[in-house]
């Protein structure tokens, strides 16, 4: 399989507290891969490290072979256009609504008329199952509708990568469904993802393997099999999540 | 402790610096968010315009009552006009219409982009590869020098209109008179002068606005003492920096 991004001995420290030390993994090209561990464990970081929305302190991060890390905001801009990041709040353009924010990167990237970014938003909306809030502003809708339009913007430019930032928290069982179904849609579509998520369930669901991060370090790696039939203390916590 | 804080402004002042260079850089090349600069030229500008020509017009009224009472002691009332119009055009209305865009969207600014960074929309704009000091630092940037120095240039006008006015009541001065006596005493050097300080102020506004929303905030608190650096900050750099722009403005034109 192709390595469609890996991350060697990355570390990252905040001031003098160590978040993550010598992380390295590697994603394959349609590969979903879970990121698990306990809270404060540095797993949004991660994400936001690959991006280069947080500069990493050691360390190198490759996409399709080339060095990222090591870019200017500049040039990251091209990356993000291909690494997509769905963020844990949505994060959506408050003075604008809901079509405008997922218009946004359309807008900015695409030669799209506006009659096509308009029908593109739609398709990605249904998707979500939000085609009925395109009017509506960000104020308007539940946290969990935000993260829903939040996803839908991030998948608008078709990225290679999807990075999902608890994509499925603080939704009801219905959207966890169709959250789901999302990550697999995008997943058979050859695209590649990582998910960092609480809920094994899930995870087990749409992972091909799992990461679980411990102390700033990876504590264990192997596929959905390995991690049920696993017997370290650490990784049992999360066996017990998942009854 | 104060070496301190001596280091944290250099470092400040060198991350503004940092930000005027990328913002110049970013106004002179592509794309350019023309939308956005319309959108901040109203928010800002014609926003700002009631409140720019009620702070002239008052200005007028009270500068003309005291120069009026003050000079007439002296017989000096006829000197009015032109002491009115002058000091209007080269000091007050500059600094005060600067203040009060310093108070309402110095603070503005900074609040609007302080809860954006809260809520991770800055974040949002970097990771849909597109650079934030673009689209939102250039245009409010644009808009607030080119709104600024046309409402400071207005206050003035309405000062001079506003001092007519109590010109005439108080101190019986024809209209014809006073106008003659504005004209001949005011050059364009004057207007040009209020004009660039307005702009430089402007500048100021913005940038340290655009700066202090784009830090590391501590949640809502963060944004409160967002805005309250922003107004305390520019309001004291606007009436320290006047000294020198006058000064600056004498040598270049006097």
């Amino acid at each position: 399989m192709d390595k469609i991004l890996e991350v060697k001995n990355m570390a990252k420290n905040f001031e003098s507290k160590m978040i993550h030390k010598n992380v390295s993994f590697y994603l394959n090209q349609g590969e979903t891969l879970g990121l698990l561990g306990h809270s404060g464990t540095g797993k949004s970081v991660l994400l936001r490290s690959i991006i280069g929305l947080e500069d990493i302190d050691a360390g190198e991060i490759f996409y399709r072979g080339n060095r990222i890390d090591n870019l200017s905001e500049k040039q990251l801009y091209e990356v993000r256009k291909k690494i997509s990041y769905s963020f844990q709040n949505g994060a959506l353009f408050d003075s604008v609504n809901v079509f405008e924010n997922i218009a946004y990167p359309l807008f900015e990237h695409t030669r799209l008329q506006e009659r096509e970014i308009s029908i593109k938003v739609k398709e990605i909306l249904k998707i979500v199952n939000m085609e009925d809030a395109i009017s509506k502003m960000p104020s308007e809708l539940s946290g969990g509708m935000q993260k829903r339009v939040g996803l839908a913007r991030s998948m608008a430019l078709d990225p290679d990568i999807l990075l999902y930032d608890e994509p499925t928290a603080g939704l009801d069982p219905m959207n966890v469904d169709m959250v789901i179904e999302v990550i697999r849609r995008f997943k058979h579509q050859g695209f590649a993802g990582i998910l960092v998520t609480h809920d094994i369930p899930v995870a087990k669901k749409v992972c091909d393997r799992l990461l679980i991060l411990k102390e700033g370090v990876i504590h264990f790696t192997g596929t959905i099999a390995e991690f049920d039939a696993s017997e370290d203390i650490f990784v049992k916590t999360f066996h017990i999540a998942d009854e | 402790m104060k070496l301190e804080g001596l280091r944290e402004n250099f470092r400040i002042t060198g991350d503004i610096v940092l930000m005027l260079r990328e913002c110049i850089a970013c106004t002179f090349s592509r794309p350019f968010y023309w939308g956005r600069l319309l959108e901040q030229i109203i928010q800002l500008g014609i926003g700002s315009l009631g409140i720019s020509i009620v702070i002239g017009t008052v200005t007028g009224l009270v500068m003309t009552l005291q120069f009026g009472y003050g000079l007439e002691r002296f017989g000096g009332t006829l000197y009015v006009p032109a002491i009115v119009s002058l000091s209007l055009l080269r000091e007050l209305a500059p600094i005060f219409t600067s203040l009060l865009i310093a108070g309402r969207i110095g603070s503005g600014i900074s609040a609007e982009l302080a809860a954006m960074n809260v809520t991770s929309q800055i974040d949002a704009i970097r990771a849909l590869g597109t650079n934030p000091m673009r689209v939102l630092v250039v245009p409010r940037v644009i808009a607030a020098i080119l709104s600024l120095h046309l409402l400071g240039t207005l206050s003035a006008f309405c000062g001079i209109l506003g001092g007519f006015v109590i010109a005439k009541i108080e101190f019986n001065i024809p209209f014809g008179f006073y106008m003659n006596k504005v004209l001949t005493t005011i050059r364009l050097t004057d207007v040009f002068g209020s004009m660039a300080k307005c702009a430089i102020f402007a500048l100021i506004i913005s940038l340290l606005a655009c700066y202090r929303g784009f830090q590391p905030q501590e949640g809502t608190k963060g944004v409160g003492k967002a805005t309250t650096w922003v107004v305390v900050t520019t309001s004291t750099i606007i009436l320290v920096s006047d000294f020198f722009l006058s000064k600056i403005l004498i040598l270049m034109f006097n």
